[in-house]
């Protein structure tokens, strides 16, 4: 009987990654956009929230709003308990052996300036280097180059090769005696490179050098476990994670953060103060100066809590397996040349086209209601190595499809007919 | 809405021509003003150089790269303004930045460059159809720094 045949592919279909199901989660994925329905392929710069995290922050503000760590009021209790609560989702998420590694900061950028202008400004000093690579993003340049500045420093970069792999044996050279820190991003922005974050922990650690990770765009993408990483900072974003603006957090290993001095004055850092002597208060709230963005941390812990029901593995499968769909289908578009194509990739697709700039493709693709990134990215050193002025990029979330890359090439087709 | 017409508009032939063979398209030996323009959002960058004699644009020129609008216009650029006066050409900018962000007419005054009358749907655009244009004013003026748009 045919219906007893259809069974068995009901069952299977259940327990895959239901791609359109997820997409109801989306209010804002269904729109037109000049009059063509809105296909979202610029997740690397911001993810889309799915209801769970925009009802968070409102029940939050219809129900709890107040202040944390102080009143004695109901409101504030609620408030107090929902806002650590997300630093134990945090905790848990990164697999962090402590929920005091947490620190709550606004994103990514705040993250590396906080360690750049505590343990950077302590440990490192004159004709010390510090080590990045040369697929950073701006925010993981720009601190250390202050630094750098400020201490008479040296900023040291390894380089990266055709694909835009980071040469292992080249960074190994740069390790050395007077290198005090290595900050390296987990997934470039720019060019989708996964690096080895685990060996390059190994070869600094050989030398006693501490690792921050810059993990913005890895986080939502994969699953990240900074204890097997042994990274020493991991640095992130919620709202590259499906969250909130405005709220980021900083991994550090309890014995740095201990040592390290405080980030910025004012209430809630301090144990007590007086104008002789101000006592600190400790982990995490030492480096959380003032009343942090409550709402949108309580936004962000929806966030994890929505990764976690949809399974972080399911996600990474479901984008590996829309990146080799659109690497394949976009390659073999005559005129057009990706940029970055290491083993280790995900997420991004980056790509010129011959004798078209980016810019106009951009335009193009939105009037088709295509939403991508043309630029640098925040990567002009990236760019510079490989000699274009910016690229086009489609940076893939959870919730896209493999029809949507059909109309991404589609609509670089109607480029070529605009601008050929 | 017609979004096919309006990126013909914005595309027109004439601004296609012009940025894949730009005019003028060269450094200029004997130029007493130069100037760099830079759009960082996108990585656009030119030099303009002008040579001005008696108040007048005996000749000018420009060197970059830069997407098919802002190429565009500075190719055109340079062909409508050589043999202008300064001022002449400060109030060809004016009417041109009229122009491209909507509030003229269809710039027939500016003939060629009304081509870039499209420009005024897409307002993201409106710093490509001006790089060059700022930068020819800060030559101009004599300015050192490099000019932005950000």
């Amino acid at each position: 009987m045919s219906t007893v045949a259809k069974f068995p592919e009901r069952i299977e279909r259940a327990s895959a990654y239901d791609v359109q199901k997820v997409r109801k989660d989306f209010p804002i994925l269904h729109q037109t956009v000049h009059g063509k329905p809105l296909v979202y392929l610029d997740n690397a710069a911001t993810t889309q929230k799915p209801l769970m995290v925009i009802e968070a922050i409102e029940n939050y503000y219809r129900r709890d709003n107040s202040n944390i760590h102080r009143g004695v009021h109901t409101l504030s209790e609620r408030a107090t308990e929902a806002y650590e609560n997300v630093r134990v989702a945090a905790q848990k998420f990164l697999n962090a052996a402590d929920h005091k590694e947490i620190i709550f900061v606004r994103g990514t950028t705040e993250a590396i300036n906080l360690v750049a202008q505590t343990y950077g400004r302590k440990n490192v000093g004159s004709g010390d280097e510090v080590l990045i690579t040369a697929m950073e993003h701006h925010s993981n340049i720009v601190p250390w180059q202050l630094l750098c500045e400020e201490k008479g420093a040296k900023l040291r970069v390894a380089p990266i090769n055709e694909r835009g792999e980071l040469q292992l044996d080249e960074f190994e050279k740069l390790l050395v005696p007077k290198t005090k820190i290595v900050a390296i991003g987990h997934l470039s922005n720019a060019l989708g490179t996964i690096n080895p974050i685990r060996e390059i922990v190994g070869m600094a650690h050989a030398r006693n050098i501490p690792v921050l990770v810059d993990g913005a765009q890895a986080v939502a993408r994969m699953q990240v476990d900074v204890q097997a990483l042994d990274c020493d900072f991991y640095a992130l974003s919620s709202h590259k994670l499906y969250g909130p603006t405005g709220v980021g957090i900083l991994y550090g290993k309890r014995k740095l953060l201990e040592a390290m001095p405080p980030y910025q004055g004012g209430g809630d850092m301090i144990a007590s103060v007086t104008f002789e002597k101000t006592v600190y208060n400790r982990l995490p709230y030492k480096f959380e100066a003032g009343t942090p963005n409550i709402a949108d941390t309580i936004g962000l812990g929806a966030a994890f809590e929505y990764l976690n029901k949809l399974g972080l593995e399911q996600i990474e499968q479901h984008e590996a397996d829309l990146l080799d769909y659109a690497t394949k289908s976009v390659e073999a578009i005559p005129g057009v040349k990706l940029v970055g194509t290491a083993k280790e990739k995900a997420g991004v697709l980056s790509f010129v086209m011959e004798d078209i700039h980016p810019h106009d493709i951009g335009t193009i693709l939105d009037t088709e209601g295509i939403a991508v990134r043309t630029g640098h990215h925040c990567a002009q050193p990236v760019m510079q190595r490989f000699g274009i002025p910016a690229t086009a990029r489609a940076s893939f979330g959870l919730y896209n499809t493999r029809e949507e890359v059909d109309l991404l090439v589609k609509g670089i087709r109607k480029v070529q007919e605009v601008l050929g | 809405m017609s979004d096919v017409r309006e990126l013909r508009d914005l595309y027109q032939e004439v601004i296609l021509e012009h940025s894949k063979k730009p005019k003028n398209f060269r450094a200029i030996e004997t130029a007493n003003h130069k100037a760099e323009g830079f759009n960082p959002l996108c990585g656009d960058h030119f030099t303009i150089y002008v040579d001005v004699k008696d108040g007048a644009i005996n000749d000018i020129g420009f060197q970059g790269s830069g997407c098919a609008i802002s190429k565009a216009s500075a190719s055109m650029m340079t062909q409508m303004l050589k043999g202008k006066t300064e001022t002449e050409a400060e109030g060809i900018f004016t009417r041109f930045h009229d122009l491209v962000t909507g509030h003229a007419g269809d710039g027939q005054d500016l003939g060629k460059l009304a081509v870039f009358a499209g420009v005024s749907e897409f307002p993201l655009r409106v710093k490509c159809a001006t790089l060059a244009w700022h930068a020819l004013r800060a030559a101009l003026n004599g300015d050192q720094e490099a000019v932005s748009t950000e």
